[in-house]
């Protein structure tokens, strides 16, 4: 239960600060979720993890799907030298996911240090 | 204790961060560029964005309501003359905002601020050019004129209202991918862009390369290769008109012959060149030769094709004005295009206004420099290069009575030496309110309005072509040009004394010009635009190919419909060709050639002379005769220097067309003399070689061979549309190269009701994520138009209309 709600915590204020603030923000949050909601360190790992993952993932799916993928192909023909929109949109997914999920990491580990 | 654990997990957090923020490890920032709420995903634009909105702005006069048509083409209307183009600023940067600032940067020779010191080259030599300095001349003569003044003003705060409200997630992606930022726009930076078209149009010479052929060369050999007449030339003013004795009679100096003609100095300078096909296509028929008993005119300027494209459709509407057509993102008004009585196009002019003088400075100090039996003192401007990730680069430039001091030993365009200071005088340096001449345009009722508007026009010389409902038409080869004695500026001039100065301008009244011609037309495609009897010196490179097949067409039809006038337009008929393959079938040695040069001869033989697409005859003659050049031409210019000018275009097939001994058809390294046959047998023979390498690879039709291709402006093949099965080409009406041609295609009929078809090979949107970035390019392929659509008061509910913008104060 902490779990999924610490999830969905991290993806909801991750959402509401990335309106204002650069996108590694979302370190921030998952920080303070995982200082705030005691979980074990790698729980609090893969709920960072999956937060920034699913959230990142359905925006960005959602986003080039209205698209018809126009940029995607174009975007993953420059940056993976490959037309494939998916893995671009993967590939977004698992930033947000890696960056949150150490951080919550992190946050978990500063709860413990206290 | 946890507190290992946690300073690892903190460091590789922050260890992500910084590589996925900034290009420190990974070649681009990809955290900041695919973050979804910030990056590029912002930049993929919904299928079903609603472009509507109701924005505020206290900078208004009054409201203005914009309606976004199917093709995303805005149609503004203002109640208030300025207000107009402060949204025309606002909607240029709205769709087109980095093409905007990214040309006039490079106008500016500021490019090495985002791409770092590759374009340091390019920087100098736009910088020494004077680019900076003509654009703040310019802007100096915008204040003085309050209407283009209010114009311009209004854009400007047009195009910086909508920077001001530009977020993060809404930046162009070019710019997140290159990691910069929009700066405010100002009025210099509209004259910048102005200045930018002069370059493109009337920014070519080939002084120094005429310079070495005419030293390395003998005399006699010179005029053969870069013969002063073309015999086919059928020129834009028809010949046979009376010309009056010219105003300004100008003076070849005494010692013209000894120290400039006879000179055998040579240059070593290689320019950055503006592209020399930048030509263009115009023509207006009067109703006595069209169907509906209304003119037409028609337009299609060629200039390099890109994405975003250079031109924006538009409509603006005031209570003062009504016009329709091709913008530039960058500036204010209506270029191209048609109003409620009237339509008018260009072409350019081609003519030389940009001529060197070698300066003789005192010393190194390059602070005096001998003019007129005396030490002159030098003006310097130190031109602060900003480069991306290195310290500036300060370029000081001398400037003297001539220009600037382009080229000396510290910048030669950077790949060869000199030890020569050659100062440019460019025509684009003078004040000028060429914005004026669209301003008027697009306000012009009848002919006097139109010969009023475009006598404002100075720089770039263009053939103004015009049209209007009360029936008349007309054409003036328009332009402020000097008054040159025959030859002058054609090579180097001394730069000693005032001798070699430009003795004064073209009075306006001696501009060639035709105004409701008895042959029921008038056009141009940058011919030369009079035969010998135009008392003034007009130079000797003109391209005349398309001119001579538009005036054949036009003088046979009658009964001309708009469709009529989109066939010849987009016509792949090859005039040269047909002039040149004779030459070929007469001459080859067939019994000499094998069965697979026979294979490709009789391809040759049954080409239809139409470079359309599948063709395959029209490749065979392409390279068949590029290597016909050659086995002419590349024995006399074994041992030239690097820098030399090749024979121009129609120089060739002239003289061989008037004399089938030609002297350089003649091999001079073997002791044989070579014939005519000999040489088309040898070069065809090359060309099959490469021919039957091309046909192995699957690219013998004429449109893989040529491989036209539109590219964005950073050249990101993802971004660009490539491969294109276009045909046409240089000599074709359609001037479909491989990357450059028609960038907007017009045709007008001046109907009560107008009715005017164009397109150009891009979309409105300046966004590589939107489906309207590139939408018109298949169909401008496929040679077909849209339909220009004139929106009324009263048309607000058509079906056409997709979004309102409304805005107020």
């Amino acid at each position: 239960m902490k779990f999924l709600i610490s999830l969905i915590i991290t993806a909801a204020l991750s959402f509401a600060i990335c309106l204002y603030c650069p996108w590694w923000s979302i370190a921030i949050i998952a920080f303070i979720v995982a200082v705030l909601i005691p979980q074990k360190p790698f729980v609090a790992f893969l709920s960072g993890f999956f937060a920034l993952f699913i959230f990142w993932f359905v925006l960005t799916l959602y986003i080039s799907n209205n698209n018809e993928h126009i940029l995607a192909h174009k975007v993953s023909m420059i940056i993976l030298k490959s037309d494939n929109p998916f893995a671009l949109i993967l590939i977004t997914a698992l930033i947000g996911a890696l960056v949150a999920g150490f951080a919550a990491l992190a946050g978990s580990f500063a709860r413990k240090t206290k | 204790m946890k507190v290992l654990p946690f300073l690892l997990s903190s460091a590789v957090t922050v260890g992500l961060v910084v590589t996925l923020n900034t290009n420190l490890v990974l070649p681009a920032p990809l955290g900041s560029l695919l973050s979804p709420q910030q990056g590029i995903w912002q930049n993929a634009e919904d299928d079903n964005y609603n472009f509507s909105a109701d924005l505020k702005f206290p900078q208004l006069i009054g409201k203005v309501n914009v309606y976004l048509d199917d093709r995303l083409v805005p149609h503004v209307f203002a109640e208030k003359e300025n207000d107009v183009y402060f949204v025309q600023g606002y909607l240029h940067a709205k769709f087109r905002l980095w093409q905007m600032e990214l040309q006039t940067l490079a106008a500016a020779g500021r490019a090495s601020e985002i791409i770092g010191d590759k374009a340091l080259d390019h920087d100098r030599e736009f910088r020494r050019l004077g680019m900076v300095y003509a654009a703040e001349i310019s802007e100096k003569e915008v204040e003085k004129d309050p209407v283009i003044k209010g114009e311009c003003d209004a854009y400007t705060a047009g195009v910086n209202a909508y920077i001001d409200n530009l977020t993060e997630s809404e930046l162009p992606i070019e710019y997140k991918l290159l990691g910069y930022k929009p700066e405010k726009w100002n009025n210099l930076k509209t004259a910048l862009f102005l200045k930018y078209m002069s370059y493109d149009l009337a920014g070519h010479d080939d002084d120094f390369e005429m310079t070495n052929a005419k030293s390395f060369f003998s005399p006699d050999d010179f005029n053969k290769l870069f013969p002063l007449v073309q015999d086919s030339l059928d020129p834009i003013i028809p010949k046979g008109t009376v010309f009056d004795s010219a105003k300004i009679k100008p003076v070849a100096p005494a010692n013209v012959d000894s120290v400039y003609f006879d000179n055998k100095d040579m240059a070593n300078v290689e320019e950055e060149k503006p592209d020399r096909d930048n030509g263009s296509n115009n023509w207006a028929v009067s109703g006595s030769k069209t169907r509906s008993g209304a003119p037409i005119l028609c337009n299609d300027p060629h200039l390099g094709l890109n994405l975003p494209s250079l031109w924006f459709e538009m409509q603006l509407s005031t209570p003062t004005f009504n016009a329709y057509g091709a913008t530039f993102p960058g500036a204010p008004g209506v270029v191209i295009g048609f109003n409620d009585s009237a339509a008018f196009g260009f072409t350019n002019g081609g003519r030389d206004v940009r001529d060197y003088y070698e300066i003789k400075f005192k010393d190194d100090t390059r602070k005096e420099y001998w003019f007129d039996s005396a030490w002159k003192k030098t003006d310097f401007r130190v031109e602060v290069i900003k480069i991306k990730d290195k310290p500036d680069y300060l370029d000081t430039v001398a400037y003297t009575i001539f220009g600037p001091v382009m080229y000396d030993k510290s910048f030669t365009g950077g790949r060869s030496d000199v030890h020569k200071n050659y100062a440019v005088r460019w025509k684009a340096h003078d004040p000028s309110d060429d914005l004026k001449a669209f301003n008027m345009l697009d306000h012009a009722n009848n002919y006097a309005d139109y010969n009023a508007a475009v006598t404002n026009l100075h720089t770039p010389g263009q053939n103004c072509v015009f049209a209007c409902k009360s029936g008349d038409i007309a054409i003036r080869a328009q332009g402020e040009f000097p008054a040159k004695w025959k030859g002058q500026g054609d090579f180097i001039m001394p730069g000693v004394d005032s001798s070699y100065m430009w003795q004064g301008m073209i009075p306006q009244d001696e501009v060639p010009f035709q105004y409701d011609p008895a042959r029921g037309f008038v056009s141009s495609a940058n011919q030369k635009p009079a035969d010998s009897t135009y008392p003034y010196y007009l130079g000797r490179d003109y391209p005349m190919y398309r001119g001579l097949y538009i005036n054949r067409k036009l003088t046979e039809m009658n009964d001309i419909t708009v469709q009529d006038m989109m066939d010849l337009q987009t016509s792949e008929y090859d005039v040269f060709a047909e002039m040149a393959v004779p030459i070929f079938l007469n001459n080859m040695k067939v019994d000499q050639l094998n069965d697979e040069e026979t294979r490709y001869f009789n391809i040759l033989k049954y080409w239809n002379l139409t470079d359309d697409a599948a063709s395959k005859g029209a490749t065979v003659f392409n390279i068949a005769w590029k290597d016909f050049t050659k086995e002419v031409y590349d024995d006399e210019y074994a041992h030239a220097p690097k820098v030399i000018m090749r024979p121009f275009e129609s120089t060739l097939l002239e003289s061989v067309l008037r004399d089938s001994a030609y002297k350089f058809l003649d091999n001079i390294g073997t002791d044989k003399v070579e014939t005519l046959s000999d040489d088309v047998t040898a070069a065809f023979k090359k060309a099959v070689v490469e021919l039957s390498k091309a046909d192995k690879e699957g690219k013998l039709e004429w449109a893989k061979y040529k491989d036209t291709h539109i590219s964005h402006l950073t050249k990101l093949e993802a971004f660009s549309s490539l491969h294109l099965p276009i045909g046409g080409g240089t000599y074709c009406v359609n001037a479909a190269k491989n990357d450059h041609g028609p960038s907007w295609r017009m045709v007008v009929s001046l109907k009560p009701q107008t009715e005017a078809y164009g397109i150009y090979p891009g979309g409105q949107s300046g966004n590589p994520g939107s489906k309207y970035y590139d939408d018109y390019v298949n169909k401008w392929v496929e040679g077909k138009y849209n339909i220009l659509w004139m929106m009324e008061k009263g048309e607000e509910k058509d079906p056409r209309v997709k979004w309102k913008m409304v805005f107020s104060n």
